[in-house]
């Protein structure tokens, strides 16, 4: 099952972006619209097992690491995947590749839920060729690599939605699942509560542990059966490993989130918040989702006192939880977290004790091929961006100067809610965010409604409502061009675009399965 | 290599070895950049740079290093620059210090084209509730200041430039002067103590400076001295605006001459105090509760007062305690002042809305300028609200916060003409209800 590169062919996509017809041998449909394509089918399965080939006590313990791929039937060009609720601390996913190095296996794809710096040794198992490519979020180091096209097979960078739906459609067929757990038993049931390396939820790699071919749990904390709560069920568990640390808690989960303290920030945090009470969306049972970054963070807190003062209550949030969000549920402005990722220890303490701080996977929140998903009924939402166009579609994954910055995680997924709001700088020091054309397409502008930056609010056209609803509520209501305006001549005129080579590094993959945009080799 | 090589040629070159190397600005320090120029005797300029905005302006951070060294009259060097997104007032205000400290370019500057904003003028009578500082050498807090709404900003020269760096810091204030756009806000700056202090009004005073800060104010004649520089300079430059003064007591000595200070020019507009340095004067630890300075600052309250110039309160140093900003405040007001100092922009709205009429006070000037504007029209010598005359100062003082709160937009200016119209319907002020003590 050795893998080749094939010449790739481009063609245009319904928003006028080249991607290639072909990634990683595989046919692709290019970007229809939101919501212009339709697939049929049936969804992928594993291979049906009986437990008379399992141990009937329920230990399914191996020695090691090692081992355990030898049992599974590792061969070369297989594709393993990981999770990445350890985020910059995970150890796992090193270990996995160190030991798929020493068995001799040679071609491998890893399929992470995402990657991080902690995950720049992967690089000289590329090299070394035990690694072929990654699909998956790419930054750091790995981003360089792919960027510089040094990677021999293309990225596919996919949101957490995504990545559940190229599981569950057969895109991308898991022979090994490798599952890094906090806590579990010797039957496989595992869950990111309890241990040394708790992290929260586990739901990352739920369909890893659903649709993979072979499972195996990795744990530096074993418990006499039954782990619970079971995020993994041992059921679809083929082999459990113990080692000494799985993961750096320093770097799991932050002691204590801090709010930021940079001004810039806190004002397009403040005047989000605004929007948000002064467009209406704030009311009586609400919901709003906002990230862990220092701006999104910072505009949940200016929230939570403008609801305290308007004695309003939201019936959800949806997570990344952090201490903030904790407080919010224990004083009662809200009624539940539904949580994707716990960012702090307060997070994960709150989801191991109050049930109504609830864990939720990507099939829940985030799966478009589902029948429906939390992240269409959330009422607003406020996410970052790296770059936003006069057509308001928003690049997260490149930098402007066309370099892999960061995964897209759950950012696309959550456009879907009835408001998206970016909070977004006018500029970094000298890089104007909003631009005529983003660099890398990652959210077409038909879902993203609102753009909050320190010079002024602009709504998108198509949102009428919006306009009107804060319409001499004193807020800075502005047109994106002027805004644009103003940052490029600060920056000193318009900024040059990238030069970008011919040669497609990766492809980035919108929530359907389709080809939205394509990341290019840079020219150094 | 180069150094020595550099050493080489001083020698060569003359007695005295004069500094063929100059370097300045900040590496890796975001919105600034670093830079070396080395002076050769031949060879033209070679350019290194290594920017993090080479893609987008690559192409203008090598103009602009042109354009500079063409201006300050170097033809011969080597030039290394490590752009961390500085834009080009920053990038040529580096330059020209490190051309100056490599000893060329001697005599030359090379100003920016003004930017939008540089016109803008002031008023004596602004209300200046807040003032927020700016480091003069960190160009990254610049940018987006304004738009946090304080009263003023001060581009700071004297305690936050170190002092290896008052030269760059200068130039480089001097380029955010002409180049920046600070939107409504009062353009000050805060000059550094005695000589220097005098260099720095040479060179900024022709950028459009609204208010000069003279620290650690003692005298009268200091007073004076900057002020006579300033206008020196104004008229030089064609400024027609005087240059307004705020002097800044810090010490005991700057106490007992608060008066003098106060009265040096017609140009001070206010007096104010720094506390740091006045208990550091006293020996004293400066506490929240700030028992310690209570007389300075009823000193300066008094002095301004008696000057008839506007007292301002010191900064307050915690930035994380905004409850504890908002008590000083409401303390400052009660005292006398009417504005203070900032050092984060977070600090200002609490500043602003605490300096700021409430809308009982609002309320209450309204009816009282009412009633003696009424009184006023009807000939009638005593101007009563209910059963409590209103004496001339009481007037005064109501018309300062209407004042405040029109410009504010608290109330619309057209105030007088919605009140009028219930007057005119024969409702009398007069009848107004008063509070059930009496009181306002």
């Amino acid at each position: 099952m050795a893998r080749t590169a094939a010449p790739v062919t481009l063609t245009s996509n319904a928003l006028g972006r080249l991607v290639p017809e072909m990634v990683n041998g595989q046919q692709q449909v290019p970007f229809q619209g939101v919501h212009g394509y339709r697939v049929q089918g049936r969804k992928a399965a594993p291979p049906i097992r009986s437990a008379a080939d399992y141990p009937p006590g329920g230990d399914k313990r191996v020695a090691t690491l090692a081992e355990a791929l030898e049992a599974c039937g590792i061969q070369d060009g297989m594709t393993l995947s990981t999770h990445h609720h350890f985020r910059n601390g995970d150890l796992v996913a090193n270990m996995l590749f160190d030991a798929c190095g020493k068995l001799g296996k040679r071609d491998l794809m890893w399929f992470p839920s995402a990657s991080f710096p902690c995950h720049a040794p992967i690089i000289a198992h590329m090299d070394a060729g035990v690694v072929h490519h990654i699909e998956g979020s790419l930054n750091g180091p790995l981003g360089d690599y792919c960027t510089d096209g040094r990677m021999r097979g293309l990225g596919v960078l996919r949101s957490h939605g995504g990545r559940w739906q190229a599981i569950q459609d057969g895109e991308v067929h898991v022979d090994i699942a490798v599952i890094a757990a906090p806590c579990a038993d010797p039957f496989g049931n595992a869950n990111g509560v309890h241990g040394p390396a708790a992290c929260g939820s586990l739901y990352f790699a739920l369909a890893d542990s659903l649709y993979a071919d072979r499972v195996i749990v990795v744990t530096d904390h074993l418990v006499q059966f039954p782990a619970v709560p079971w995020h993994i069920q041992g059921n679809n568990v083929d082999y459990v490993v113990c080692v000494d640390r799985i993961g750096d808690p320093a770097r799991i989960v932050s002691g204590t989130t801090e709010i930021t303290n940079s001004p810039d920030r806190l004002l397009v945090a403040d005047w989000t918040a605004r929007f948000v009470r002064d467009a209406g969306i704030m009311k009586e049972g609400f919901s709003f989702q906002a990230g862990a970054g220092g701006t999104t963070l910072a505009f949940a807190i200016y929230l939570q006192e403008m609801m305290k003062q308007a004695g309003v209550r939201a019936r959800f949030v949806r997570g990344g939880s952090t201490n903030y969000l904790v407080k919010m549920l224990d004083e009662g402005l809200t009624d539940y977290i539904l949580d994707g990722q716990t960012f702090d220890q307060d997070g994960v303490v709150s989801m191991r004790e109050n049930p109504r701080h609830q864990a939720t996977s990507p099939f829940t929140s985030y799966n478009y091929h589902g029948k429906g998903f939390f992240g269409t009924f959330v009422d607003v939402v406020v996410l970052g961006a790296t770059e936003v166009d006069v057509n308001f579609n928003a690049n997260v994954v490149t930098h402007s100067d066309g370099r892999l910055l960061h995964g897209i995680g759950g950012w696309q997924n959550c456009l879907f809610a009835k408001c998206t709001v970016l909070a977004v700088p006018a500029m970094r020091d000298r890089i104007p965010v909003i631009v005529d054309d983003v660099t890398t397409l990652t959210g077409p502008g038909d879902l993203i409604d609102v753009i909050v930056t320190e010079r002024g609010i602009a709504i998108n056209p198509r949102r009428g409502d919006l306009r009107e609803a804060v319409r001499g509520k004193g807020l800075p209501i502005r047109d994106i061009r002027d805004i644009q305006r103003e940052a490029e001549q600060i920056c000193g005129g318009r900024p040059r675009p990238p030069r970008r080579s011919h040669q497609v590094v990766a492809a980035v993959k919108w929530v359907d399965g389709t080809l939205l945009d394509s990341v290019w080799k840079a020219e150094r | 290599m180069a150094q020595p090589r550099a050493r080489e040629l001083g020698r060569g070159r003359a007695a005295g070895a004069m500094t063929r190397i100059g370097q300045a600005g900040h590496r890796g320090e975001r919105s600034d950049c670093w830079v070396r120029v080395e002076a050769r005797d031949e060879g033209g300029v070679i350019l290194c740079v290594k920017s993090k905005v080479e893609v987008m302006y690559g192409h203008a951070v090598r103009s602009t290093c042109l354009t500079v060294l063409d201006a300050m009259g170097v033809r011969n060097a080597a030039l290394t620059v490590e752009d961390q997104g500085a834009l080009d007032f920053v990038l040529a205000a580096r330059l020209e210090a490190a051309v100056k400290r490599a000893g060329m370019g001697a005599g030359a500057t090379f100003l920016p084209p003004p930017g939008g904003g540089f016109d803008g003028q002031t008023a004596r009578e602004r209300f200046r509730r807040s003032r927020l500082y700016l480091p003069g050498d960190q160009p990254k807090h610049f940018l987006n200041a304004h738009l946090h709404h304080p009263d003023a900003i001060i581009l700071d020269l004297e305690d936050a430039v170190a002092p290896a760096e008052k030269d760059a810091a200068r130039l480089l204030v001097r380029n955010a002067l002409r180049v920046v756009d600070f939107g409504s806000c009062e353009r000050m700056v805060r000059i550094n103590q005695g000589q220097l202090g005098l260099e720095d009004v040479d060179t900024v005073v022709p950028q459009n400076v609204h208010v000069i800060l003279i620290p650690k104010a003692e005298s009268a004649e200091q007073v004076m001295a900057v002020d006579a520089r300033a206008n020196a300079a104004r008229l030089d430059a064609g400024l027609t605006a005087p240059c307004l003064l705020m002097p800044i007591i810090e010490s005991a000595l700057g106490c007992f001459h608060a008066l003098a200070i106060a009265s040096a020019s017609p140009n001070v507009v206010a007096l104010t105090i720094g506390l740091e340095d006045y208990t550091a004067d006293l020996g004293v630890e400066r506490t929240a509760e700030g028992r310690e300075s209570l007389w300075a600052r009823q000193v300066v309250v008094n002095a301004a007062r008696a000057a008839g110039v506007a007292p301002s309160d010191s900064v307050f140093s915690d930035v994380s305690d905004l409850e504890g900003l908002r008590a000083a405040v409401l303390e400052a007001e009660a005292l006398g002042f009417e504005g203070k100092g900032c050092i984060h922009p977070k600090q200002v709205p609490v500043v602003n809305a605490g300096f700021a009429p409430t809308p009982e006070e609002i309320a209450k000037a309204q009816r009282i300028v009412l009633a003696f504007e009424d009184a006023t029209q009807r000939g009638v010598g005593v101007v009563a609200l209910g059963s409590k005359m209103v004496d001339a100062p009481v007037v005064k003082r109501a018309l300062r916060t209407l004042r405040m709160a029109e410009a504010l937009a608290m109330v619309p200016q057209d105030w007088r003409r919605r009140a009028g119209g219930t007057l005119a319907d024969g409702d009398d002020v007069r009848k107004e209800p008063l509070a059930e003590d009496g009181s306002w």
